[in-house]
């Protein structure tokens, strides 16, 4: 009953957020793109379609890069690589700062030491670097790669905001009584803890979302992204060796960045939104 | 306090140990033998490339035993050795880092400093206020969402071709050498602008919008609800508030270190700006793998670096942690 009540208030001021309705049309906009987008065009990314160096048109939506390739193809193939890489990057982000923030949470003690101190480890070293140093000695990278390698560096500052959350739950009475009644710990975890902190797990999730794809990009255009395969970093890559800058051709550079701030700064306005229809204390203004 | 620096410092010890043991490793454990792909990459003739193979089994001390090599690295690192680059052969990689790190400082130190500074004026000046609220806000998401090279390219476009008021490549004009003249320090200038104000920029809206939201949260805290209470002005509770909102931003600067890293390499990489950015990307094109192996580790002795400079001032701003009463940052 009230948990049905709660969620029936959550999903009324959820509608009613304009941070919230903002950010997520614009992430369903781009997403919608991405999906779709490959179909709206009868090139591939990587074809020559016409002389290069093409302004905008009705043919070319775009416009053309200095290879004669088309922008706009590249740009929804790009889309498409960004959310996937966002998706699986950032969800394993999520996924290994769970596990790290619960088991160090619940745990406490030695596991909750050693686990803090591999957290700090990880946190201090610059991961981007790390990625390229791995990246620039792989003769062959895909995408997979690149998205497990980004969540496999992306997750500290998600396990200790998990762990403290758990931390202050697991001395909550109802933790207590199923401690008490003889839960096992991971069931403890699973059915008393986890749901507490759902809202929660959902803001982190979209936080390790955007940062994933913003390091993709990062890697993308230093060149060492994805062998073979187009992304709006690679793009932005190709625009400057390529001249894009002197030559005056914006539309070959503005549209993969334009992309990436959009769909980021609409997650991060999600996130904002979702944190004021959870936390009853945000909603006043 | 003694016990949180203990603390700290093993972390950063383990961290650099760490680094350095990811550093020799990677090369030597990669798919494939680095040491063929690097000299299939160059295209060597067959003579050449036997040579080349030599010169890099031994220049890698590939020669002797695994546990042998290992202690050689860090013998060489400790005798400031990082390898001699193949891209500027023969100079040796430390001599070429050392010189790209003054321009990493010129860039990054005002950048992060400034940036913080003036991200939490204004974010504290727009918690509660509905119109800077609605400005400064949006302004700041779009702005932390920015990739640093797009930023970077937008101002190089519209500064450098567009309205060819601002020079956007190298860190001085071509046409000069470095001397201690005024014509090559305003030159210096001129083309420090743009890389800065780009840096400065993303960081900007990142510390803004966490300072907004952290003023937010302390003004609804029990101690400001308390003062409300007792009358006091509004000045004071926001003094109060912001004093404690810093504490977390100080924390978060520690922690964005990495991504603020991330965004300077590729920042210099859109202006050529000659930092260490710059140097990643010529050892990758050229594949020296020397000098980027010395590269990272300079970055993570840089961040270890900035990490316990945090650390201090941490201690000097939050009496908490003098008196031993959080040990954790």
């Amino acid at each position: 009953m009230t948990q049905q009540k709660k969620r029936r208030e959550f999903a009324y001021f959820a509608l009613r957020n304009n941070k919230l309705r903002i950010g997520v049309a614009i992430v369903f906009l781009f997403m919608v793109l991405a999906l779709v987008g490959p179909w709206l065009t009868h090139y591939k990314p990587r074809e020559f379609v016409a002389p290069g160096a093409q302004h905008p048109s009705s043919q070319f939506w775009m416009g053309t890069t200095s290879l004669g390739e088309d922008v706009f193809t590249q740009f929804v193939y790009g889309l498409r690589a960004t959310f996937i890489v966002g998706l699986l990057g950032g969800g394993l982000g999520t996924l290994i700062g769970i596990l790290i923030g619960f088991v160090a949470g619940y745990r406490g003690g030695m596991v909750d030491e050693l686990l803090n101190m591999f957290t700090n480890i990880v946190l201090v070293i610059p991961s981007l670097v790390v990625l390229l140093i791995i990246a620039a000695y792989l003769e062959v990278r895909g995408f997979l790669f690149e998205s497990l390698f980004i969540g496999f560096f992306a997750w500290p500052w998600a396990a200790r905001a998990i762990r403290a959350q758990t931390f202050s739950l697991r001395s909550r009475e109802f933790v207590d009584l199923a401690r008490l009644s003889g839960m096992k710990p991971l069931r403890t975890i699973v059915t008393e803890i986890a749901p507490n902190m759902m809202s929660y797990l959902l803001l982190v999730f979209i936080l390790q979302f955007g940062g994933a794809i913003l390091t993709a990009a990062t890697l993308d255009f230093i060149g060492l992204g994805p062998t073979n395969a187009v992304s709006l970093g690679l793009m932005m890559n190709n625009a400057v060796i390529w001249g894009a800058l002197i030559l005056g051709m914006w539309w070959w550079f503005i549209p993969p960045g334009l992309a990436i701030t959009a769909i980021v700064g609409a997650l991060y306005v999600t996130n904002v939104g979702l944190d004021e229809v959870f936390n009853p204390k945000l909603r006043e203004m | 306090m003694s016990k949180y620096f203990r603390r700290k410092l093993f972390i950063y010890v383990l961290t650099f140990f760490l680094a350095v043991t990811i550093d020799w490793l990677i090369p030597r454990f990669m798919p494939g033998n680095p040491i063929q792909v690097l000299i299939a990459r160059a295209n060597l003739k067959a003579e050449s490339a036997k040579v080349v193979y030599s010169y890099y089994m031994r220049a890698f001390g590939l020669d002797v035993p695994i546990w042998n090599q290992y202690a050689n690295f860090w013998n060489a690192l400790f005798h400031g050795d990082f390898g001699t680059s193949l891209w500027l052969f023969p100079q040796p990689v430390i001599k070429i880092i050392l010189r790209a790190v003054p321009y990493d400082i010129l860039l990054l130190l005002p950048a992060i400093l400034l940036s913080w500074f003036a991200g939490n004026k204004f974010g504290a000046f727009a918690a509660r206020s509905k119109w800077l609220d609605n400005t400064v806000s949006p302004l700041g998401y779009v702005l932390t969402a920015t990739p640093y090279m797009w930023l970077g390219m937008l101002l190089a476009w519209t500064f450098g071709i567009v309205l060819r008021v601002l020079p956007f490549s190298g860190a001085y004009s071509y046409a000069l050498m470095p001397t201690l003249s005024w014509i090559f320090i305003w030159s210096l200038l001129e083309h420090w602008i743009l890389p800065f104000v780009s840096l400065f920029m993303v960081m900007f809206g990142g510390w803004a919008i966490g300072m907004r939201n952290m003023i937010i949260y302390e003004l609804e805290a029990d101690y400001s609800h308390y003062l409300e209470t007792l009358g006091a002005p509004r000045r004071l509770i926001r003094r109060y508030a912001f004093r404690n909102a810093l504490l977390p931003q100080i924390t978060g600067l520690a922690l964005q270190l990495g991504v603020i890293v991330a965004g300077a390499l590729v920042t210099e990489i859109v202006f050529s700006y000659p930092g260490i950015g710059y140097l990643i990307l010529q050892a990758i094109q050229n594949h020296d793998y020397f000098l980027l192996q010395g590269c990272f580790l300079f970055v993570i002795i840089g961040v270890l670096l900035a990490n316990l400079a945090i650390d201090v001032t941490y201690v000097l701003v939050d009496p908490r942690t003098r008196t031993g009463m959080q040990g954790e940052r």
